[in-house]
């Protein structure tokens, strides 16, 4: 089958390639780009470890086409930490214990990462409501929570 | 296994391409794309259209219409469409509802599918490519439709008339043991003058409750006026049985949850 290119930029960075017509987001960051911080979990919409952010907004990158995202603006959680300083979500989890066996990790941050961006003093159930398509078989989520909720009060007093 | 993916600036375009075999059209992609990710290869190609009236809220003297590729996140989001936040709230995860369309819900199987639950309480019109059919008429036939939805219209309840729920276990995401809608008018004196209630999840598709619609009709929300309407709400259904809950627990649960929602 004819490759096609898609161009879009990922944390920052102008990436371009030619990828198999039809290939998935997640597919094309793994196997192509190289990035590996987006898993694949259920490939059915589901678990929500294939979480990234494409203009601004939380998508599941199993369930988009890579030709769709020509011109985009991505995030995956490799790219939140700046010269080596993990991002504030990233400390309170490594801090609250709220990763385990990882997996799901960097979809939760991901949509962590949007709740703050929109909403930088979340109430527990807006992070619930925000951590709601992502699942963890570890933790039992409390970790989880505690952890968006710490960086969102590590953002506060940063910005005071 | 790649497919080929052709976006059309036009939905006639798209709707010409849609003839050949394999092709199916995509929407935000929760639907096809997670078929072909479950493995089925009937599927060989994706047809979009890029038409940016697919994407537009228009609301008019109280008459709504909403582009088929507008998203369930964007539904929820919009002030004058308030009393249908919950429902489209109640579709998925907040990724899910970025990328969830409402044509896409149409099509969405049981036990998916409840913002359309919602549409067919609100007497919902389908505007396709090939023309408009009423939302019970679509329904009954939508696996053989070949045409392109390109837009949903209704006409905005009145302030309390329009109620939803969605019952399941996991909270505050999970997939439906059922949803209901109604759509509710009352006389001065509290008596029922019209009444629509849908379904989700007692059948393969979004249906109607008649009989216990019929019942409702004169009744007040009491009580003992909404038991009749109780009694026969499980005319006509056939739920499934699937991991989420068996046909037997959907029947018995329907009553209550119906009440719950009239008597809110």
């Amino acid at each position: 089958m004819a490759k096609v290119p898609v161009q879009f930029t990922l944390n920052g960075a102008e990436k371009a390639e030619f990828i198999d017509s039809g290939t998935t987001l997640l597919h094309a960051l793994r196997d192509k780009i190289g990035d590996t911080s987006p898993k694949g979990g259920c490939h059915q919409g589901t678990c929500g470890a294939c979480s990234v952010i494409i203009d601004g907004e939380l998508r599941l990158s199993c369930l988009t086409l890579a030709e769709a995202c020509n011109g985009a603006t991505i995030i995956t959680t490799s790219g939140l930490s700046e010269r080596g300083v993990l991002h504030p979500l990233q400390r309170a989890f490594l801090d609250a214990f709220a990763t385990q066996c990882g997996f799901c990790t960097p979809g939760m941050i991901m949509a962590a990462k949007v709740l703050l961006d929109h909403t930088p003093n979340p109430s527990r159930e807006d992070v619930v409501e925000a951590l709601s398509g992502n699942i963890c078989r570890c933790t039992g989520y409390e970790p989880i929570i505690q952890a968006v909720l710490t960086a969102a009060r590590s953002n506060s007093q940063n910005a005071a | 296994m790649a497919l080929a993916l052709h976006t059309f600036p036009t939905v006639k375009d798209a709707g010409a391409a849609l003839k050949a075999g394999g092709t199916r059209y995509i929407g935000g992609g929760t639907l096809v794309v997670r078929a072909v990710n479950e493995g089925d290869v009937s599927i060989s190609g994706f047809v979009r259209s890029a038409d940016p009236a697919l994407s537009v809220i228009r609301i008019s003297g109280g008459t709504v219409r909403i582009g088929a590729s507008v998203t369930m996140a964007a539904i929820a989001r919009h002030a004058d469409l308030a009393p249908l936040a919950h429902a489209a709230r109640a579709v998925g995860g907040p990724a899910i509802r970025n990328m969830a369309s409402v044509g896409g819900n149409l099509f969405a199987p049981t036990p998916y599918g409840d913002f359309t639950v919602a549409l067919l309480a609100l007497d919902a019109t389908v505007s396709t490519d090939d023309g408009e059919l009423p939302i019970e008429t679509f329904l009954a036939k939508r696996e053989s439709n070949h045409a392109i939805v390109t837009a949903v219209g209704f006409t905005l309840p009145k302030e309390g008339g329009f109620r939803f729920l969605k019952v399941s276990r996991v909270k505050p995401k999970g997939v439906s043991v059922l949803s209901i809608a109604t759509v509710l008018e009352q006389a001065p004196d509290g008596t029922v003058s019209s009444a629509r209630i849908a379904l989700g999840c007692m059948a393969d598709r979004p249906i109607r409750a008649s009989a216990a619609e019929k019942a409702l009709i004169g009744r007040k929300l009491t009580a003992d006026g909404i038991a009749p309407a109780l009694a026969v709400a499980r005319d006509g259904t056939s739920p499934p049985t699937d991991p989420i809950a068996s046909a037997w627990y959907r029947n018995e649960v329907l009553p209550v949850h119906l009440g719950r929602l009239l008597l809110a």
